[in-house]
């Protein structure tokens, strides 16, 4: 499709989509439009006439102004200098548009994403020799991106031949050629540090893999009891308010991912400030560096034009594969889902096409799998193997989880993190609804706790889950009869269920302490609340009342333990996890020295 | 272009003019009608094809004979003119006066659309403003650049408190004040009367600019009349150095009037027979909202949204919420107790509370207090359904320890006069005194350091 450019002329705009008379125009190419320069694409065809989408709003725009077909599809630029910038949803920096149109952002303006004059100190592949045989995905050197992104420049897809000269080491801006290649045919072609790729089409990759290892969060309620692997997809349904955005912010912040992206999509523009103000001063709790220097943020805001909304979601992608096929573990959140789903819907309504269900268009479930299909571990073709994850929040109307985008989402994914506006009501966050919430993955983490953490992992994570069931039924019967009807068993059950509430589940993002729990204290906690539980329901089998459990200081330090002591404080928790046997052997012998006076 | 008067007006339906055999016509040009008695209607072209195009008329269709309709394009976008002398003022949607004032004559003429803010460009609002209201300072703080939503319903005394935060809203140690920006859609007469009379004695008033649509004006004009609203506003915050509050009432007549105007041009609906677009639409108002760089100015926003049968899950609500950081839910419950301002606590919230708080803008405790308020509130409401099938009586003596703390809660703490403006400090203390009904043991969102200060309790 890169020929020469074809002109044509506008005949009509309606909103977002603007109909041009454009012969020989092809579905999916980028279109000028107007006066203005405004981009839009090719949605569909019809005799001599396209409909195209535009990523600007079209006022001012008017029947008879040019319309450019530039003869490439939607793409976006793959090289240094994309780490811990924000860009809008096609692509462009916003930062540096901000330098060039203020505080607003100016229609028609066109700034490359990957700045042209920055220089980089590259380093060529040592093991790389001329006449060597290179393929799509070798490695001819690297960049230091930042100071923790090691920016592997790598072989375009559908380049291969024998390898002419790399470049020496050396600054080098972007578009210096850093490599020469002869291909079977003879021709030779120049290689810089940045790629172009249209973003609709999955990058390649040699093969695909099982997801092994988990994606630790930090985050207990999802990594003991609904973890995540690397190159899995989740999502994360909730009402408004539930706190869909700060569980996704929490993954961006805490997880042990190399990369990670940040999509905001259709969201609102304070969120995107929160992390580029935040992320700059946070320490990775891994490499010890800024987190701003492995992320990377795409922003569409909910007033931001709408088609360009729907890009917004495969800009993010392609960028994350780009990165996996450096051999990293990326992370993608897309916040939200169901904005990029709406967006879909719009085109589609002004396209007149029928909606089949809520105004959604038939092709609604097939898009959204084949946008998580792109998530997933792979053996890249150059770099080892790489994995991009993939976590949508998705937005549901009246939170009413059966709507169209959070069913068939809930149809793809592999974990459901569906968030309860009755615990968030409750404060109770993260509001991650333990029943209704699930993860195909927890056998496959299971042996990764086992093995790094502590063999009874999956017998604690069960504990925990049966005494919150426990809990469910008690609630129940209370409601019906009162609470006198319980046992002190059963009471005691309620209040282990409690302990697993408050001690384990609910984690504060807000609190400096807590905001992040290391696999080892999560398991510490977890076993303490469940020890507890254990040793105090077998004391009440002695006869011990359950009041007199109930009032044991270790039962408000166990709540507030997570607060307490940090993840590098694990002494700490051992230690109170001995004060809790000593006191409930002391309340045993108490009981039996009492017992055998009376 | 020539300026050309069309009478080729061959549809009119709904606020939808249809105009064929048209030149060139810009999309989001401002359009001029004349109608067969001589009167003038202002439109905007909503869609423009080679030689017809599609004009929403602002004052409606009603009456319109096509044969005597004479439309000029006029080759600008719809605009309003600025200058310091709108404070005090009143305006309509279209930004005519009101007032029976002369218009503003000004060269500053800016397009009431408005266009989206680089994100890149914002600051993170983190500004504490105390409106003296408990519910809000302690428990769901409001600062700087948020936009903050009244979920009601009818009857209950949104406008009141919209009111009161009007006039009490302030930094704690600054005494700029705000400007407020009033923006009424479909309201009734009575309504608007009620904030001209309450800015008027408030002393306020030349610090107010007031754009109204009566319940009896053109519903098609509420739908300029937030974005005319807001570009008067974004003009005092930017250029003037001003802080503004925005209030907005009612969003739900003008989610109405769009989803008339949807209805009449065939849009493909979602729910409700809302447009699909309505949360788009919703979020360019919405989003106007906020802090920039290097400004001294920032944009505040209270719309009030009553939901319609009171459910929180209708469209309108819930898309607002949705876009919004937070919303501030009036219960009919409480209000019928007598309690004012019948904030219900649970399902409010404030996102951007976090940064505005604590330590160094309020008070250390701040934070962990009203997470223990919530927590105790939440069990509390538990106890009072439980109550509620059972009975009191049955329950234990920590249970009806829950059911005075709420009952003292709901009467001290949310209740408050309508003149009466707490300081934080006061909000906290009586936070404390609340939460001190219960034994030091079950305060476990609080610290230990916290509770040395302040806890009232006996043991
Ligand atoms: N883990 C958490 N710790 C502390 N506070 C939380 C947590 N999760 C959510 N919250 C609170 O809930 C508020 C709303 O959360 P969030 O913004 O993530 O909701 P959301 O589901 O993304 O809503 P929307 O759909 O409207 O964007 C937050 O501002 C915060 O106050
Ligand atoms: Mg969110």
């Amino acid at each position: 499709m890169s020929e020469a450019k074809r002109i044509g002329v506008i005949r009509d705009i309606n909103g977002p989509i603007v109909t041009v008379e454009l012969p020989g125009v092809r579905s999916g190419e980028q279109v000028k439009i107007g006066e203005l320069g405004l981009f839009g694409e090719v949605i569909s065809l019809r005799g001599r006439e396209a409909v195209v989408q535009t990523y600007e709003s079209t006022e001012g725009v008017r029947p008879g102004e040019p319309a450019v077909g530039l003869g490439w599809p939607l793409s976006v630029e793959l090289g240094p200098g994309l780490m811990g910038g924000i860009f809008d949803g096609v692509q462009r920096p916003l930062e540096k548009i901000a330098l060039q149109s203020g505080d607003y952002i100016r229609r028609g303006i066109a700034v490359p994403a990957l700045e042209r004059a920055r220089e980089w100190e590259f380093e060529p592949n040592r093991e790389l020799t001329p006449g060597n045989r290179i393929g799509p995905g070798t490695v001819l050197g690297t960049v230091q991106e930042t100071p923790t992104v090691l920016h592997r420049i790598m072989v375009p897809p559908g380049v291969e031949g024998d390898l002419l000269e790399v470049a020496p080491a050396g600054a080098y801006d972007i578009e210096s050629t850093i490599a020469r290649v002869r291909d079977p045919r003879g021709l030779s072609h120049r290689l810089s540090m940045y790629q172009r790729w249209p973003v609709r089409k999955p990058r390649p990759y040699l093969r695909r893999d099982d997801g092994i290892s988990p994606l630790i969060t930090g985050q207990r309620v999802i990594d003991t009891f609904f973890p995540q692997l690397k190159g899995g997809k989740g999502a994360v349904p909730g009402p408004f308010g539930a706190g869909k955005t700060v569980v996704q912010q929490q993954i961006a912040r805490w997880s042990n991912a190399d990369i990670v992206i940040y999509v905001g999509c259709g969201e609102r523009g304070n969120e995107l400030v929160d992390v580029l103000e935040s992320f700059p001063e946070l320490d990775d709790p891994y490499s010890g560096r800024k987190l701003m220097e492995r992320t990377l943020l795409v922003a569409n805001t909910s007033n931001m034009p709408v088609v360009a909304r729907e890009a917004s979601v495969y800009v993010g992608i392609t960028m994350a594969e780009y990165y996996r096929d450096m051999g990293y573990d990326v992370v993608m959140l897309a916040d939200s889902t169901s904005r990029w789903a709406e967006a879909l819907r719009e085109v589609s309504g002004r396209l007149g096409q029928m909606p089949v269900e809520e105004g959604y268009p038939a092709y609604l479930a097939s898009r959204l799998a084949a946008v998580y299909e792109r998530a997933g571990r792979v053996e890249t073709y150059g770099a080892g193997s790489g994995s991009v994850t993939l976590i949508g929040a998705v937005s549901p109307p009246g939170g009413d989880f059966s709507e169209p985008v959070t069913s068939h989402t809930k149809d793809i994914i592999e974990t459901f993190w569906a968030l309860s506006k009755e615990l968030a009501d409750a404060r109770h966050y993260p509001s991650i609804d333990w029943v209704t919430s699930f993860s195909k993955h927890v056998h496959t983490a299971a042996q990764w706790w086992h093995q790094e953490i502590d063999p009874d992992w999956e017998k604690r994570r069960t504990a925990a889950l049966a005494l919150l069931a426990r809990d469910a039924e008690l609630s129940r019967i209370v409601n019906l009869v009162g609470p006198e009807a319980l046992s002190d068993a059963q009471r005691w059950e309620l209040e282990g269920a409690s302990l697993v509430k408050e001690g384990v589940l609910q984690q504060s993002a807000l609190d400096e302490i807590d905001t992040f729990c290391s696999p080892h204290k999560q398991f510490a906690l977890l076993d303490l609340a469940i020890t507890i539980y254990k040793r105090g329901a077998a004391l009440i089998k002695l006869g011990v009342p359950v009041s007199e459990l109930q009032h044991l200081p270790l039962m408000a330090k166990m709540r507030r333990l997570k607060s307490l002591y940090a993840s590098d404080q694990l002494d700490q928790i051992v230690a109170f996890h001995g004060e809790v046997e000593q006191t409930m052997e002391s309340v045993r012998l108490e009981y039996a020295k009492h017992g055998e006076a009376v | 272009m020539s300026i050309k008067d069309y009478r080729t007006a061959i549809e009119a339906r709904g606020g939808l003019l249809i105009v064929k055999d048209t030149a060139s016509v810009a999309f989001g040009d401002r359009v001029h009608i004349r109608d067969h008695a001589g009167h003038s209607r202002n439109g905007q072209v909503i869609r423009s094809a080679d030689n017809e195009v599609l004009i929403l008329v602002f004052e409606g269709t009603d009456d319109l004979d096509l044969e005597n309709t004479w439309v000029r394009f006029l080759d600008e976008p719809v605009e309003i003119a600025l200058s310091p002398e709108i404070l005090g003022r009143e305006f309509n949607g279209l930004g005519e006066p009101r007032d029976g004032r002369p218009p503003v004559l000004s060269s500053i003429r800016r397009p009431v659309g408005g266009s989206a803010i680089n994100p890149a460009a914002r600051t993170y609002p983190r500004e504490f403003i105390q409106t003296g209201i408990s519910t809000i300072d302690g428990l769901n703080s409001l600062v700087r650049g948020q936009k903050l939503p009244i979920f009601s319903g009818s009857g209950l005394p949104h406008n009141r408190l919209a009111a009161q935060i009007g006039r009490q809203a302030k930094l704690v140690d600054e005494d700029t004040s705000f400007s407020v920006v009033f923006a009424a859609m479909g309201v009734s007469y009575a309504d608007a009367k009620f904030f001209r009379d309450e800015f008027a004695t408030s002393g306020v008033l030349r610090n107010v600019v007031m754009f109204i649509n009566l319940a009896d004006d053109p519903p098609v004009e509420r739908l300029t009349l937030p974005r005319t609203a807001l570009t008067a506003a974004e003009y005092l915050a930017y250029d003037l150095d001003r802080h503004v509050l925005v209030i907005l009432t009612d969003m739900t007549n003008y989610a109405e009037a769009l989803r008339e105007v949807a209805t009449a041009k065939g849009d493909v609906p979602a729910r409700k027979g809302y447009p699909g677009y309505l949360y788009s639409d919703l979020a360019e108002i919405y989003e106007r909202c906020g802090r920039i760089h290097e400004r001294h100015g920032s944009i505040t926003m209270m719309p009030v949204v009553s939901m319609p049968s009171d459910d929180i899950t209708h469209p309108i609500p819930d898309l607002t919420g949705y876009i919004t950081e937070g919303q501030i839910v009036l219960s009919r419950e409480l209000h019928n107790q007598g309690i004012y301002p019948p904030v219900h606590i649970s399902p409010s919230l404030s996102r951007l509370m976090k940064d505005g708080i604590g330590k160094d803008d309020t008070r250390e405790d701040h934070p962990r207090v009203a997470a223990q308020i919530y927590a105790l509130y939440a069990r509390a409401q538990e106890t009072r359904n439980l109550a509620s099938i059972i009975g009191a009586d049955e329950l234990s003596e920590r249970d009806r320890r829950y059911l005075s703390f709420a009952d003292a809660f709901d009467e001290r703490f949310v209740g408050q006069g309508e003149a009466e403006d707490r300081s934080i400090e006061a909000t906290l203390n009586l936070a404390w005194e609340l939460i001190s009904m219960f034994p030091r043991d079950m305060l476990t969102r609080v610290k230990e350091t916290d509770l040395a200060k302040f806890y009232q309790g006996s043991d």
